[in-house]
């Protein structure tokens, strides 16, 4: 279990105690949180789900793969050393207190 | 004045994400969303792929759930059929009798897996794989199989075939032309897959005509060949196409010509009726070669979606004008297309290792599609690439 944080762009919180082991992608659209469209399904084939991760977890995430780092670089919203693709992330307890930022934009 | 209403029919990837899309630019007449399935609306791709090979459960494949519907007042009508349109009265008949009036419609009726008109089609090993049911009951016959028998090397069949060899199955393929995705595809981008099935130890038999299927109502045991030839089989999966649903609109004085022929602006031929995804048939500049396409894809469903919620809700006056982009996994290989490839008169492979390359495709100087292997960087550059030379073309 771990507690997530979504941030959407006009401030608006919303922090949800996710269970381990689906993406952050999927358990972000069974609770319900705007912003996180992921379109292709999970496939990094569309960043849809960009999320703006708080500075000291990024180093407990899961390296960037090229087929997420080729995604992220058209990034509707703009890429950002923050920047993941939230469907690349997989819940773990260590991310327990994690904060995403959901960008305003998700598509061109 | 009563409030608005949309009906959307079907809701897989391009019925779904209208609905979805309506509420995100805040339309805020009532939305219902009709489809003939029971349960949540759900992702296609995952069937052939995760879930097929048991990493993934069908719940897995939800779009959202239950609550989302709630939460967006979108009111789903789920196990029902579409009889009947009347464009005048601008309401549908549903099955059993009830009437729904519309102010607008969205076909999204999506397509059905073409089945082979030949003998034992019918017989109970076949199957055909499109919704979650089919790959449901796919996925617990492959357990028992051996012999697995594919008819067709296009994306479903192939992926369906890597997964049952990768499960250590016996699997022949049969296609009738002389290459794999002959329709989607180059012929390198062929060949390689080709290689790769069957190095992995597909059996993969290219220009072949299947005859018959032989069996009973409980199962199969063999295939035929033109050539006479007896092929044992225990399980046979059809993935050699899909048709349009069509029936429904044609049936209403909607114009079809193999899909639902729509406008730039996805409008079919009868006032306040859109058409979008696999069943709509559509003219776009990034086909070279033919007049209208008809697309089946994750992306031309959703971007459809987008683009109709949009005008519905007011953003008029433009051309739906996406890159239309696809993917296929296949025995560890990721294949990403940008573009509509066929057509090219030349092409041009570009390898950055072993088994990461691209074919890029041109017509004349001009890049029309890209067909990348675990290459990623080189599908989304091509993907804006031709998002921009298209803009250019449109605004000069």
């Amino acid at each position: 279990m771990a507690r997530v944080t979504f941030i959407q762009a006009d401030g608006s919180r919303d922090a949800l105690d996710l269970g381990t082991g689906k993406s952050v992608m999927l358990a972000a659209q069974s609770n319900g949180v705007s912003g996180i469209l992921g379109e292709c399904g999970g496939q990094a084939m569309c960043a849809t789900c960009h999320v703006y991760v708080r500075a000291d977890y990024l180093d407990r995430l899961p390296p960037v793969s090229e087929d997420e780092d080729a995604m992220l670089e058209e990034a509707a919203a703009g890429r950002k050393t923050n920047s993941r693709l939230s469907c690349q992330i997989e819940v773990t307890d260590e991310l327990d207190g994690i904060e995403l930022g959901v960008p305003e934009e998700q598509v061109w | 004045m009563s409030t608005p209403r949309i009906v959307v029919v079907g809701a897989g990837h391009a019925g779904f994400h209208t609905a979805l899309f309506l509420r995100s630019v805040r339309w805020a007449g009532e939305v219902v969303l009709v489809d003939g399935q029971t349960g949540l609306p759900y992702q296609r791709p995952p069937l052939s792929k995760e879930f097929l090979a048991g990493k993934q459960e069908l719940d897995d494949g939800h779009f959202r759930p239950q609550s989302f519907y709630r939460s967006q007042d979108i009111q789903l009508v789920g196990g029902v059929r579409v009889d009947a349109i009347d464009a005048d009265a601008r309401e549908l008949q549903l099955d059993g009798g009830p009437t729904i009036e519309y102010d607008e419609l969205v076909l999204a009726t999506g397509s059905r897996p073409r089945v082979l008109p030949i003998p034992g089609s019918q017989l109970g090993g076949v199957l055909t794989l499109a919704t979650a049911t089919d790959a449901a009951t796919l996925r617990s016959r492959l357990a028992g199989a051996e012999h697995l028998v594919v008819l067709g090397g296009g994306f479903i069949g192939l992926e369906t075939a890597a997964i049952a060899v990768t499960a250590g199955k016996q699997v022949t393929v049969f296609e009738a032309a002389d290459r794999l995705m002959a329709r989607a595809v180059t012929e390198p981008m062929s060949r390689y897959f080709e290689r790769v099935h069957r190095s992995q130890g597909v059996e993969i038999v290219l220009s072949s005509a299947v005859t018959a299927i032989e069996g009973d109502r409980t199962g199969v045991r063999a295939v035929v060949t033109a050539d006479g030839r007896q092929h044992r089989a225990d399980l046979v999966v059809m993935g050699v196409g899909s048709v349009p649903n069509d029936t429904l609109a044609a049936e209403a004085g909607i114009a079809v010509d193999h899909g639902i022929v729509v406008d730039p602006e996805l409008r079919t031929s009868v006032a306040h009726i859109s058409a979008i995804g696999d069943c709509a048939r559509f003219r776009t500049r990034y086909a070279i070669d033919q007049p209208t396409v008809r697309l089946e894809s994750v992306q031309n469903a959703t971007d459809q979606g987008r683009f109709l919620a949009g005008r519905i809700a007011g953003a008029g006056g433009k051309a739906f004008d996406a890159v239309p982009w696809f993917w296929t996994e296949q025995l560890g290989r990721k294949l990403q297309i940008a573009g509509l490839t066929s057509g090219a008169d030349r092409i041009e492979q570009v390898e950055t290792g072993a088994d990461h390359f691209s074919v890029f495709c041109y017509r004349g100087d001009a890049l029309i599609g890209c067909e990348s292997v675990n290459a990623p960087r080189d599908h989304m550059r091509a993907r804006k690439e031709l998002a921009q030379a298209h803009s250019a073309m449109a605004g000069s």
